[in-house]
């Protein structure tokens, strides 16, 4: 039991970090613009397909660096030739836009690249278990997931609160108008905004390629999660999305690992187990079973009461 | 003489910044009213208020007599109560004909009706066609309301207050940004349409209020600071150091 | 300003444009009615017939979809939740009739549908609706998410992963009316079809239906001149899932059929495309967009693995350079069409389609030969690309590919400008020169 528990707490960390990483841009993106960025899976997706295929010429260190770039610039094109091109048309065409370049994105990747999953893998330096505890191996590819999220968290942070660019995007979020009018390039602005967070979003791929596998569903698997913790956090709100990331992360880890069923769960509760004929398919399920569906449940419940989400101040 | 709006001791504070600071304010049915006063004192906000836009901090307001503090704009208008407003507000991608039938037909009794075909509707289609020849915008009636000149959609915006026959009208700021001869025009279908009905309205335009306007209310840093005849107003010695800042008589 | 009669003492506009306008419009309904009725005798290919039938219900789903979107102003991501749903209650109802003996004919089978979407409309659309824009849609893409999640926990509605089937040949019997062939099932969508279009068509000219054109445009005005912007939609919402229901009862029907794919998020991105791909400005968009669609979808498939990369393509065009779509796109003849002006831009739109064909056919090419390198094929050294062998590993048709390409976009740039103008000059108003 200590043993699920405490290897849960760590790959949900893991994973709840790497949805820092890609709710991170989506989020900031957001604020600034407005618009909810379906294709920023997309742009995971890409990273881990074009670092997986550097990787095969030039190893996947170098990979590490240079597939991230690549992903910011093709995000900072669509957004130059694309979105901004779209903006006038209202917001709703935004996300239709955007929703369109998520297929497109999956469509070409499985184009160029094929359907079945390809065999990208963990780099051989970091190929060996960190630590064993309770008789379990912790793999230390892992731990450089988790250093390099937490790596980007501060990166993020000491960029938007110390520099003057992050200052600048920081005003833009909140009053691109008046920042316009200081004479700065605030079309600009946006396209480096949306360039970075696509770039971040590429950088996760190439560091959960290995892990969560990369084949052309990979965007639409994480997409939806990404979306929820976003929409839960706080649109706009970075901290929203530490916190919510971490949440979902962890409590989805937890829920996969309960081989409990739901009937259980309600009869600790109190619930009699007469319920049990009505609500008979729900009864008998596991909560490992329902673990999908929470962050929509989630999500759903979220938008209803607070459609602000825990730390944002906008909801559109 | 019946109340037709009543205000007692409104306080609106945004967060700690008291905007409205205990307003009393009574608008008898029937009369033209203006509601003056510098930039900043509140004059859109008291609407904002009066309309059930935002929510008062405390205090009351009474619709004929009825409370409606707290209620919602649409509960506040089926009461009778219209506004328009200080930025055009109108349906930009419907024709012009269909922005002034939309504030008709709730009026009409046609509320979420899916069992009626409003282009069949002779009560709803006369109502619309009298308000647009009011408006003089029949000859524009299938242009969508979008690329109607300045002048013409704030005739519009008009048109949409009044269409739905509300007996309490605020019009905020009606004529803002308009030339001399735009502004004399909207003078006489103000007059027109609110003819028998309760008018209050923000204006800068001294013109406009001295000409239309049966008492004055001035508003200054959220509190009423004079509400009489014209005449008076403009030998009020308060109102005067308002807008010129400056006490009479001392140099 | 002198007084004007009032409108009461003159003639109405809607009394004369009422009496010819409404035998126009039922003229109109008629028409479509006998040429869906003559159609499948018109086009005899043995395929036609079941692709008309998928182009049914397409228009169906479509046009509820355009209830939410282009009328309501509402994007909906999970608008297939109430196709599926819609489609599973048909889907058991057909069962139950067969099996109990309840009194459910086939033709009737859809209403059934529709009662079970307008049922959950009811149900998701009390929270889906109180705020529209990005919060409705997240919403609407959760509750999809939920939906499609949940199935595989209520397999006794859901059927887990292999669904519900259901037999439209065991069920009671209406005027004797059997539905074991295509056509007899297509005819009964044909009604559907025309009978639904007609309901949401008229529903668009009531009260409700103009108050949502409203609400879309400005809810908070629509507040203030009496209406509640929740209601309003969701009176839409419920109305839309209500057709949704009528549609998946179709495909029902049709397909025999029900898996949780059908209320998946594919099948949700699946109508969004085809309706904006039409046109949600105007009522026949939809329609449009689901035939192209449709039609593209049965048609590409069989030549080629990537036809959903060419609409996806398809549809980023739509959005980026005509927003209005293809219905758009027609309407923006009209001026030219009442004018009689539309021969001159035979020319120069030939030459545009000259060079689209050109540059399509390169892009095609690549993009075929690119995706025969990627997949199993690959262990073949030709490929058979518009009735020619080529060899993707050689240079030479890559080569001549991306020549076309070239060719064909140097073409376009000289060639739309000048379409441009001359549809331009053509809508201009005032006598012809």
């Amino acid at each position: 039991m200590l043993q699920i528990a405490f290897f849960s707490v760590l790959n949900g960390l893991v994973y709840g970090m790497l949805l820092f990483m890609l709710s991170s841009g989506l989020t900031l993106i957001f604020g600034m613009m407005g618009v909810l960025n379906f294709a920023h899976a997309g742009f995971y997706m890409l990273g881990a397909y074009v670092a997986y295929t550097m990787g095969l010429y030039i190893g996947f260190w170098p990979a590490l660096l240079v597939a991230p770039v690549l992903v910011g610039v093709a995000g900072a094109l669509v957004e130059r030739h694309g979105l901004r091109r779209v903006h006038r048309f209202g917001h709703v065409a935004e996300l239709v836009f955007t929703f369109g370049v998520a297929l497109l994105i999956e469509e070409v990747v499985a184009l160029v690249w094929g359907r079945p999953a390809k065999a990208y893998e963990v780099p051989a330096l970091l190929d060996f278990p960190l630590f064993r505890v309770f008789g379990s191996s912790f793999p230390a590819y892992k731990g450089f997931m988790l250093l390099v999220a937490v790596a980007i968290f501060l990166f993020i942070f000491a960029i938007l609160s110390r520099t003057r660019a992050g200052l600048i995007i920081q005003a833009s979020l909140t009053h691109p108008g008046m920042v316009a009018m200081l004479g700065h390039n605030v079309p600009r602005v946006f396209m480096v905004v949306f360039g970075i967070g696509s770039a971040l979003a590429g950088l996760a791929g190439v560091i959960a390629g290995p892990v969560l596998g990369t084949f052309p569903g990979m965007a639409q698997v994480l997409g939806s999660i990404v979306f929820v913790v976003v929409v839960i956090g706080g649109l706009g709100s970075l901290t929203g999305a530490f916190v919510a990331s971490l949440l979902i992360g962890i409590v989805q880890t937890f829920a996969v690992a309960l081989d409990v069923s739901v009937g259980n769960v309600l009869m600790a509760l109190g619930v009699p187990a007469r319920a049990s004929v009505a609500l008979h398919d729900i009864w008998k399920v596991t909560i490992a079973q329902v673990a999908p569906i929470m962050p929509y449940l989630l999500l759903v419940l979220v938008l209803m009461i607070r459609p602000t989400g825990l730390f944002g101040t906008r909801e559109t | 003489m019946m109340r037709a709006l009543e205000l007692q001791d409104v306080h609106k504070a945004f967060g700690p910044t008291p905007i409205i600071r205990g307003v009393s304010l009574t608008i008898e049915a029937g009369t033209r009213q203006a509601l003056i006063g510098p930039n900043g004192a509140g004059k859109s906000t008291l609407f904002n208020l009066i309309t059930g836009k935002y929510p008062v901090s405390s205090g009351h307001i009474r619709l004929k007599g009825a409370e409606v503090t707290g209620r919602r704009p649409n509960e506040i208008n089926r009461l009778g109560l219209s506004r328009s407003f200080q930025v055009t507000n109108i349906f930009p991608q419907l024709s012009v004909f269909e922005n002034v039938r939309c504030s008709v037909l709730w009026a009409l009794g046609y509320r979420y009706s899916f069992w009626h075909r409003v282009n069949r509707a002779r009560d709803v289609q006369e109502r619309t066609e009298t308000v647009l020849e009011q408006l003089n915008l029949m000859a524009r009636r299938h242009v969508p309301a979008g690329v109607l000149s300045y002048a013409e959609q704030r005739a519009l915006e008009i048109g949409i207050t009044i269409a739905g026959g509300a007996d309490v009208i605020l019009l905020d700021e009606p004529t803002s940004g308009m030339s001399r001869s735009e502004t004399e025009h909207v003078v006489q279908l103000i007059r027109e349409v609110t003819a028998g009905k309760t008018l209050l309205m923000v204006e800068h335009d001294m013109g406009v209020v001295f000409d239309l306007a049966d008492r004055i209310a001035v508003l200054v840093y959220g509190e009423i600071i004079a509400h009489d005849t014209p005449e008076r107003i403009r030998a009020n010695a308060a109102v005067q150091e308002a807008y010129l800042g400056v006490p009479q008589g001392a140099v | 300003m002198s007084t004007p009669t009032p409108a009461a003492a003159r003639p109405l506009a809607i009394d004369q444009a009422s009496r010819s306008g409404g035998l126009r419009a039922f003229g109109l309904w008629l028409g479509v009615a006998l040429l869906l009725v003559v159609l499948p005798f018109v086009i005899r290919t043995p395929v036609a017939v079941p692709i008309m039938s998928q182009m049914g219900i397409a228009i169906v789903f479509a046009l509820s979809f355009n209830m939410l979107l282009g009328q309501g102003g509402m994007l909906s991501f999970g608008h297939a939740v109430y196709f599926g749903v819609g489609g599973f209650i048909a889907a058991h109802a057909l069962n139950l009739a067969a099996a109990r003996g309840v009194y459910l004919p086939v033709p009737l089978v859809p209403l059934a549908g529709g009662l079970g979407g307008l049922v959950f409309a009811m149900i998701f659309g009390a929270f889906s609706t109180i705020r529209s824009g990005t919060v409705f849609a997240m919403i609407s893409l959760g509750v999809g998410e939920l939906m499609a999640a949940s199935s595989l926990i209520f397999d006794r509605f859901f059927g887990g992963e292999e669904g519900i089937t259901t037999n439209r040949a065991k069920a009671p019997l209406l005027f004797g009316l059997t539905f074991t062939k295509d056509r007899e099932v297509y005819y009964l969508i044909a009604f559907w079809v025309v009978v639904t279009a007609a309901a949401m068509y008229a529903f668009s000219r009531t009260p409700i239906g103009r108050i949502a054109n409203a609400v879309r445009d400005n809810p908070e005005r629509a507040e203030f001149v009496g209406y509640s912007p929740r209601w309003v939609r969701y009176v839409s919402f419920c109305a839309a899932g209500l057709f949704a229901g009528i549609a998946g009862g179709l495909f029902a029907v049709n397909y025999e059929i029900l898996t949780a794919e059908n209320m998946g998020l594919n099948a949700s991105g699946a109508v969004l495309l085809m309706t904006y791909i039409g046109g949600i400005g105007y009522f026949l968009g939809p329609i449009m967009g689901a035939v192209v669609f449709t039609f593209l979808q049965s048609m590409l498939s069989d030549y080629t693995g990537i036809w959903l990369l060419y609409l996806g393509i398809l549809f980023l065009a739509t959005v980026l350079f005509v927003p209005a779509g293809l219905a758009g796109l027609l309407m923006l003849h009209a001026p030219a069409w009442r004018a009689g002006r539309l021969p001159r831009l035979i020319g120069p739109y030939l030459l545009v389609a000259v060079f689209g064909v050109v540059a399509a056919v390169g892009v095609v090419g690549a993009f075929e030969m690119t995706h025969f390198l990627a997949s199993a094929e690959s262990t073949r050294a030709t490929k058979r690309l518009f009735g020619v062998a080529v060899a993707p590993r050689t240079a030479a048709p890559w080569l001549a590919f991306i020549a076309l390409t070239a060719v064909g976009a140097l073409g376009l740039r000289w060639a739309a400008p000048r379409a441009t103008a001359a549809l331009a000059e053509a809508n201009r108003p005032g006598p012809s020169r």
